[in-house]
């Protein structure tokens, strides 16, 4: 008993960087109606960032976030204007084969570079032993910090000029067009705050799990899931979304094995789209 | 109106008439792509007995499978506009009910493949009234999901062989005369497939099926305003393009005389066949075919060359990308543009 | 005599707003009935009440003696009612002749693609598309396209047709020829249920005219009556002038 609540408790944590994650394919998805199919690579490149910092040039693990956080909003915006800006009047399904064959380019050229074997980043951290259960530092660690940048994105839209301008753009383009906003930067910002954010989520991750070059795919599926969940364009149901996953996942992990979880979330993944088409919180935009 | 216009007016009328008098399918037959269609038909077919060229009769059968992959893929990626990327599942559960049936219940070919597509596209059909709900990308994901779930799904399956799949004994092939003459068996099979793939598209391409397709494909609200029953028009497209490739899947991995499911239900040609699809055009039945002999050119130049052979994906990506951001309508769209008389002759 | 279609006390709520409130209204066959009122009054939204496009939260709407009330768009268009949008959606890389072909293979009429073009030429001549049958609809004026929405419509054999401000952008002449041709459509028999801001319009179509403000029904009765009525003035201009204001209206 005391073992599912032990479990529970870690999916929680697990689930808050999980919603970290989603919240970038969101708020990208909310702004401008793109469904970012290079999230996973951004992720990887979250995870490879940090197994660079901090294997090759000693960083401390937790000093690395921050430089995570530029480097996947480098990449952001590069992928937006590679990727998305020529595409973004034309029909939906172009923007769906741009970021993918994007997707696929980086991920071809990361296993070219570092193959498909497993990596791992070791971090040492006390963890909190309670009733003969530790959860391990990182766990506690990764979910702090996850809220604290969740937090940071909660002020960054809503108390400083570009997160109003996007909050303009993604209720009307045209309209903010108009009232003199340059919309295209604001969208390119908005793509690399969002690419920022799963970065900055894979390198938590690499904080709690070993991963590799292809990892970023199952990862992506669960962002999916629960921007399912928490309603498409709406980053604080994307974060309860994750812990709601996290807390599915601590409550089925003792029971099942491994492989089935990716199966299991697909599932969900489609009864959830098909039962909840607005989030199960459906606060969302339609 | 004036005199002119309307004697101009009759004569529509009567030409309508006589339209009317003749129906769909006889327009179609009168039509120069169908002679087109199986013009190639027959040059495939004809092409490796002249010369018992075995190498030839190789490379052509790998190239008529993708054709057939990519020109049904068209039904429901270039008419109804949905992404399906796990198109290759059709490809692979076919194969597996093909091979079953052959291998533990000592069915003949032609019988089993035929179950296999019938099969497999019922399956399609009732997923597709489900998953056809999702609007774009969700469909699209969703599908990728499908056929890993059934690549999971079949690798725990011990009746067709678990993990490690089914080995075809070489038995298999003595109703067809022998190993030898069962491969140009089903050699002549799959390019009778990839003929009826090609005429298959063209047909729904010019039918009220295939317009209530385009339609969902250009403005999906404004279709079911107009009256199109969308979600079975979604369901119907899905389905009928699972059958082809599920009996070419059969055919191929008879042939090759294994099958397991990391090579049925491989990802990677799921997406060369979008590839493929983009990069002749989509929407084209021509495109699909071109785009399909393209790529699998470019494919085998890129496999044997040792520098290029890892990046495999990079290159289709790189190729995805560029179609998509400077050609969208691909080849043919070039085509099209340049010389618009083709646009009618080749479809 | 049971009106063609019957809206009985349509509710819909968007969140917390109540973009139609406790609406009822009649079509009679063959009439045009004028639907206005202010911006925001909630005029689009009780045509996709009609039409298909969300169901009420309360209400009925009764078509030709049936039911129809939340059944889906695809439904509500084969039974016979037509729609041509405030925000044109034309089929944009199919022509002309190829949109009208789909409403005419799809709508009430459902014929096989043989027999369509025959109805589409008609509908095309009645609209005014005929020399354009050929071009494709992205590349059309607005006024070619409002043209458009309307042929299309047709084409469907519709015996209900909601016309949502389809003279809005269009100058005055393409609006008196606008005029022209919905008058052929209602010799035609079919009834018409239209949303205009273009008042004279609405004056010399509509047999009667029905005024939303917020939601509710404001007034109803034959379009000079209407518009006479101090309490539509208000809602349109305001409180100051109404002498004026009746005067410009």
């Amino acid at each position: 008993m005391i073992g599912i609540i032990a479990s529970i408790i870690d999916g929680l944590l697990v689930g808050a960087v999980y919603g970290l994650a989603a919240m970038g394919l969101t708020l990208i998805w909310g702004v401008m109606n793109v469904i970012n199919l290079t999230h996973g690579a951004m992720i990887v490149l979250g995870m490879f960032a940090l197994y660079f910092l901090a294997s090759a040039l000693g960083l401390p693990p937790y000093g690395a976030v921050p430089v995570t956080i530029a480097v996947g909003f480098v990449f952001g915006v590069l992928v937006y204007w590679i990727a998305v800006h020529r595409v973004i009047g034309r029909a939906h399904l172009m923007s769906l084969l741009s970021t993918f064959a994007m997707n696929m380019v980086l991920v071809g050229l990361g296993t070219a570079l570092f193959s498909t074997s497993p990596y791992n980043v070791p971090v040492p951290l006390p963890g909190v032993t309670w009733e003969g259960y530790t959860f391990t530092g990182t766990h506690i660690m990764a979910a702090i910090l996850a809220l604290v940048i969740a937090g940071l994105l909660y002020l960054l839209l809503y108390k400083t000029r570009i997160g109003k301008a996007i909050r303009a753009v993604a209720d009307n383009r045209d309209a903010a067009e108009l009232n003199g906003i340059p919309t295209t930067q604001v969208l390119s910002f908005a793509f690399g705050l969002g690419a920022a954010l799963a970065c900055v989520s894979g390198t938590l991750i690499a904080t709690l799990f070993p991963f590799t070059v292809l990892s970023g795919g199952a990862y992506e599926l669960k962002s999916f899931v629960v921007t399912v969940l928490g309603g498409l364009g709406n980053p604080a149901g994307a974060l309860l979304g994750g812990v709601a996953l996290g807390l599915v996942e601590g409550i089925t992990t003792p029971f099942m094995p491994v492989s089935w979880i990716p199966i299991i979330e697909f599932i969900l993944f489609i009864a959830a789209l098909l039962l909840f088409p607005r989030g199960i919180l459906a606060f969302s935009r339609a | 109106m004036s005199v002119q216009q309307s004697s101009d007016a009759l004569t529509q009328v009567v030409a309508t008439r006589n339209q009317e008098r003749h129906g769909l399918i006889v327009n179609i037959f009168r039509q120069p792509f169908t002679w087109l269609i199986a013009f190639a038909g027959v040059v495939f077919a004809v092409l490796p007995v002249w010369g018992d060229n075995v190498q030839l009769r190789e490379s052509l059968l790998l190239a008529a499978v993708y054709v057939t992959l990519a020109s049904n893929l068209n039904i429901i990626l270039g008419y109804a506009g949905y992404v399906n990327f796990g198109n290759i599942v059709f490809f692979g559960l076919g194969g597996y009910v093909c091979i079953y049936l052959v291998s533990e219940w000592q069915w003949p070919l032609a019988a089993a493949a035929l179950i296999a597509g019938v099969s497999v596209s019922l399956l399609a059909l009732l997923f597709g009234l489900g998953i056809l709900r999702l609007r774009g990308a969700f469909f699209a994901l969703a599908t990728i999901g499908v056929n890993e779930a059934i690549k999971a799904f079949v690798s725990n399956f011990e009746p067709w062989g678990g993990a490690a799949g089914i080995y075809l004994s070489l038995d298999v092939y003595e109703p067809l005369g022998g190993p030898g003459q069962a491969l140009w068996i089903v050699y002549f099979l799959i390019v009778a497939a990839m003929t009826v793939s090609l005429f298959l598209s063209y047909a729904i391409k010019s039918s009220k099926f295939g317009l209530g397709l385009l339609a969902i494909g250009e403005n999906e609200d404004a279709a079911a305003v107009l009256g199109i029953n969308t979600p079975r028009y979604k369901a119907l497209a899905y389905s009928i393009s699972a059958f082809l490739p599920a009996i070419v899947g059969g055919l191929y991995f008879f042939k090759t005389g294994i099958i397991e499911p990391g090579g049925a239900f491989d990802l990677t040609r799921s997406i060369e066949a979008i590839v493929m699809v983009m990069l002749g055009g989509i929407g084209s039945v021509t495109g699909a075919a071109v785009g399909a002999f393209l790529y699998e050119e470019l494919r085998g130049v890129l496999l044997t060359t040792e520098a290029f052979s890892h990046f495999q994906l990079v290159i289709a990506g790189l190729l995805l990308l560029g179609i998509v951001l400077f050609a969208p309508g691909g080849l043919m769209g070039f085509v099209y543009r340049r010389w618009p008389r083709t646009r009618r002759l080749l479809q | 005599m049971t009106a063609l279609l019957e809206v009985t006390n349509i509710n819909k709520r968007f969140g917390g707003v109540h973009a139609v409130h406790n609406l009822s209204l009649t079509v009679a066959d063959g009439e045009i009935l004028g639907l206005i009122g202010p911006n925001g009054a909630g005029k689009s939204t009780v045509f996709n009440v009609i039409n298909g496009v969300y169901p009420p939260d309360q209400g009925r709407v009764v078509f030709k003696g049936q039911d129809i009330t939340g059944e889906a768009p695809y439904r509500i268009a084969r039974r016979g009612v037509a729609r041509a949008h405030q925000i044109v959606q034309p089929l944009a890389s199919m022509t002309v002749l190829e949109n009208c072909t789909v409403g005419a293979c799809f709508g009430q009429a459902n014929l096989p693609l043989g027999r369509a073009r025959a109805v589409v030429h008609e509908a095309a001549e009645i609209v005014g598309l005929t020399d354009r049958l050929d071009h494709l609809a992205g590349q059309l004026t607005t006024a070619g396209k409002k043209r458009l929405e309307l042929a299309r419509a047709l084409s469907a054999r519709p015996e209900l047709l909601l016309l949502d401000e389809v003279l809005a952008g269009l100058n005055p002449t393409e609006i008196e020829r606008m005029i022209v041709v919905i008058r052929r459509i209602r010799d035609r028999g079919i009834a018409i249920l239209m949303i205009e801001h273009v008042m004279h319009a609405i004056m010399s179509l509509s047999d009667r005219v029905v005024v939303l403000n917020l939601g509710s029904k404001l007034a109803e009765g034959t379009p000079q009556a209407v518009t006479r009525n101090p309490d539509v003035i208000t809602a349109y201009l305001g409180e100051a002038e109404p002498t004026a204001a009746s005067e410009a209206i």
